[in-house]
């Protein structure tokens, strides 16, 4: 229990998170966030109003026992506080760093209207590091072998934490990964000044120690379907193949070289280390000295603009077609990108990419845009301003505007239904899909979303995989069946 | 890690390489194919199944050394082994009786052509091939491709054997003379599969190539193997790699096959200068353990089928 009064608690400010210099981190690959050190995170831990119904506990898609492990830090037991998070999230180091805690923990604290909201993600982030930092793992304990094998196929952020939970339940659990390296969207898609690799490596390395089999090199889908894995003895299949098929804009130009996916910009950077070039085998578009413009308004967006200055663009913009308001990106995110030289174009939309005769990118024509009537997402829709357009010079575009769901399982698969967009169609909670034994959560379900609402749907599979290896029974649910 | 359990060149610089990779083996099909990357630093690169064995659990590459990976795979041997190895990709040629088959293959192409001409010919089609090379020292695997075709030709450009010319003047002059396959299938470099598209266009004679886009991860994740396709985007990896001729613009597919063509020649000078650097990362220490365990298994799969 928190020794100080309401009133004391009150009078402390929320601790600011150490930040590389804006300028310099521009021009390197180091992580922004600094992190806190145990003064800063004593201070921040004694903040905490401990609320008898916490709006933080319910605020997290993974259910993190948020005053517990408050508790914990402030009484100095840091591989405590690592082990109660980990009961519910498996990965602490990685949400400390990339959960949107504004819109989920944070965003329900008591604190946050007047006094700015306990900094549960920095905290949270400062556990998993001092246990990283000392070796002193907070892993908890392994019930005893069920003899059940579960195969899960992908290792993103939903995967990993369904092979989590499952394996503390005592079930033998393999994650399948197409890629060489394990991680998913955590390893080819989140920079590493946001995200390290060592940090998902160590995370992955925690989970290995739990138990967890991991195989990389397996598409699930073309190296082996889903029905011969049940073949292969595993008794459930959790498919969390995200969404992966980057989207393109449909506009003229688009095959030029210098236009890119975000994805593949990102993959080539983060996953196969291009900025290390030629020490890497791996190549991608030199930028340096070069004008940068990067389409769309999320972090992804961001991720690759700001991938872009560090590599050395001379110019870097981002073109967005709504306003910054809609900018679906963290706030925090924005203003790290801004603080670092990257230039807002918001209302604006490309209608075309223009290139030279050998084929590379010169420029984009763009239009205006203004806002009209709020469309079926809620915001208002981007509207184009007749005799606006004007054209930039450019010698690199990166497309960020959204992905869609990696058809290869579905089409391996023909018993499992999918909606429109190939996303497979699973229930909510259950997570089951119209197949017997196989259940789909996480971004290939719901479309592209945010690592946290991932790892939820991963920890509602592993419940739901948990209860049917016991049951036996399948019942296939109204939802799955309708659509 | 994935062994190489058999090692030999074709041509000066083309390699047959059998690679452990059991579950490649049980699902391969003609005209997929598989992602690679040697080396803890090494790129991704395609490369097209030739074949398999299911029964030893061995897949065939056959490569032609022409950039840094593909010259440094060239040095391999048997007993060493690929960091990565995954597949197969792509939807496999698609099998069926056609009627009469022409299967050209450029160069290294008929490596990929071979396994599809193969099970056409299963499939009861007549074979009509045609392969060329720049010289004789070049032309691969003619034995095998005589032995499931119905006629076989073979150009070599400077004319040291079989036809002088191009495989396209044969095709050329087969369709002069009133040939009309049902069905041809092309697989070489682009110059190559878009004169034979040209040939094929104006007789309306279906026409499919395999196309030899830059690629990543090979599932559909990056896009960067974008080809137009009646002037959509296609991924070569997920919708490919063969798409009809005649629906292909080989401009964007040449152009984009050229992006990095600077920072290729980079590579591989630097390569050339000290391959040593790189063949020590394929053969660091956990990969001979892996090779000589496949290798030992082998030897008792073979031991049994002598027995």
């Amino acid at each position: 229990m928190n020794p100080l009064s309401k009133k004391e608690r009150l009078q402390i400010a929320r601790q600011e998170m150490p930040q590389a210099d804006a300028l310099k981190r521009a021009g390197n690959f180091a992580e922004v966030n600094l992190g806190f050190d145990p003064a800063r995170a004593l201070e921040e831990s004694k903040r905490c109003l401990e609320c008898a119904k916490p709006a933080c506990s319910a605020g997290c898609p993974v259910g993190v026992d948020v005053p517990a492990f408050i508790d914990l830090v402030r009484a100095g037991d840091y591989r405590g506080a690592a082990a109660k998070i980990r009961e519910a999230n498996v990965l602490p180091a990685i949400t400390g760093r990339v959960c949107p805690q504004e819109e989920a923990c944070e965003g329900g604290c008591l604190l946050q209207k007047k006094y700015g909201s306990l900094a549960i993600g920095h905290l949270e982030r400062f556990v998993a590091d001092e246990e990283r930092r000392t070796g002193d793992l907070g892993l908890p304990p392994r019930q005893p072998p069920t003899g059940r094998k579960v195969a899960i196929v992908g290792s993103g952020p939903a995967g990993l934490a369904a092979a989590g939970d499952l394996v503390q339940k005592g079930h033998a659990v393999t994650v399948f990964e197409a890629l060489h390296e394990v991680g998913g969207v955590l390893i080819y898609g989140i920079p590493s000044f946001r995200l390290p690799r060592d940090i998902v490596r160590g995370e992955v390395e925690n989970l290995r120690r739990m138990g967890v089999e991991f195989q990389t090199n397996v598409v699930v889908g073309r190296t082996v379907t889903i029905d011969e894995l049940f073949g292969e003895g595993y008794d459930a299949v959790f498919v969390a193949t995200g969404a992966g098929l980057p989207h393109f804009l449909g506009v003229p130009g688009e095959q030029l070289n210098g236009v890119y996916s975000a994805n593949e910009w990102l993959t080539r950077v983060n996953l196969m280390s291009a900025s290390r070039f030629p020490d890497y085998d791996e190549p991608v578009f030199d930028c340096r000295g070069r004008d940068v413009a990067v389409v769309g308004g999320g972090n992804t967006a961001l991720d690759g603009i700001r991938t872009a200055l560090r590599l050395g663009a001379r110019k870097a913009y981002i073109i967005y077609r709504r306003s910054e308001k809609e900018m679906p990106a963290r706030v925090e995110e924005v203003r790290h990108a801004k603080e670092e030289g990257v230039e807002l174009m918001t209302l604006v939309n490309p209608v075309e990419f223009i290139g030279d005769t050998q084929g590379n990118l010169t420029a984009v024509r763009c239009v205006r845009m203004q806002l009209g009537e709020p469309d079926d997402s809620g915001r208002r829709r981007p509207m184009p301003v007749p005799g606006s357009e004007f054209t930039m010079p450019i010698s690199l575009a990166i497309i960020a505007a959204g992905t869609s769901a990696n058809p290869t399982v579905q089409q391996t698969t023909p018993d499992l239904i999918t909606r429109k967009g190939g996303y497979i169609v699973a229930d909510t909670e259950s997570l089951r899909t119209s197949k017997r034994g196989v259940f789909a959560g996480g971004d290939i379900v719901t479309g592209g979303a945010t690592v946290i609402l991932a790892m939820g749907a991963g920890r509602r599979a592993a419940r739901a995989i948990d209860d049917y290896l016991a049951s036996g029974a399948w019942t296939v649910e109204p939802a799955a069946a309708a659509v | 890690m994935f062994p190489i359990i058999e090692a030999r060149f074709l041509a000066p610089d083309v390699k047959f390489f059998r690679v452990t990779a059991p579950r490649i083996a049980r699902k391969q099909r003609p005209g997929q194919f598989v992602i690679v990357r040697l080396h803890e630093k090494g790129e991704r690169i395609p490369l097209t199944i030739a074949g398999s064995d299911p029964f030893d659990g061995s897949i065939v590459l056959i490569v032609q050394g022409v950039g840094k990976t593909t010259r440094l795979m060239n040095r391999l041997e048997r007993g060493d082994a690929i960091a990565d190895v995954v597949g197969p990709l792509g939807f496999p040629s698609h099998i069926a009786k056609f009627g009469t088959v022409a299967v050209i293959g450029g160069g290294v192409g008929i490596a990929i052509g071979y396994p599809v001409a193969r099970a056409l010919k299963e499939a009861g089609n007549r074979i009509v091939t045609i392969i060329g090379a720049r010289e004789r020292a070049q032309v691969i695997l003619e034995d095998a491709v005589r032995a499931v075709s119905d006629e076989a030709y073979v150009t070599t450009d400077d004319g040291s054997y079989g036809e002088p010319g191009l495989v396209t003047h044969r095709l050329e002059k087969l369709l002069a003379a009133g040939f009309r396959p049902d069905l041809v299938h092309a697989v070489g470099p682009v110059p190559m599969m878009r004169a034979v598209a040209e040939l094929t266009r104006p007789l309306n004679i279906r026409t499919m190539v395999s196309v030899n886009s830059i690629m990543v991860d090979g599932t559909g994740m990056c896009g960067g193997c974008r080809v137009l396709v009646n002037g959509e985007n296609k991924f070569a990896c997920a919708d490919g790699p063969e798409f009809d001729a005649h629906a292909l613009n080989f401009d964007v597919l040449a152009l984009r096959n050229a992006q990095y063509r600077q920072a290729e020649r980079a590579s591989l000078q630097r390569f050339e200068e000290h391959p040593e650097a790189d063949l020590a990362l394929v053969r660091g220490s956990c990969g001979l353990d892996a090779a000589e365990q496949a290798l030992a298994a082998l030897d008792a799969i073979q031991a049994r089928d002598v027995g």
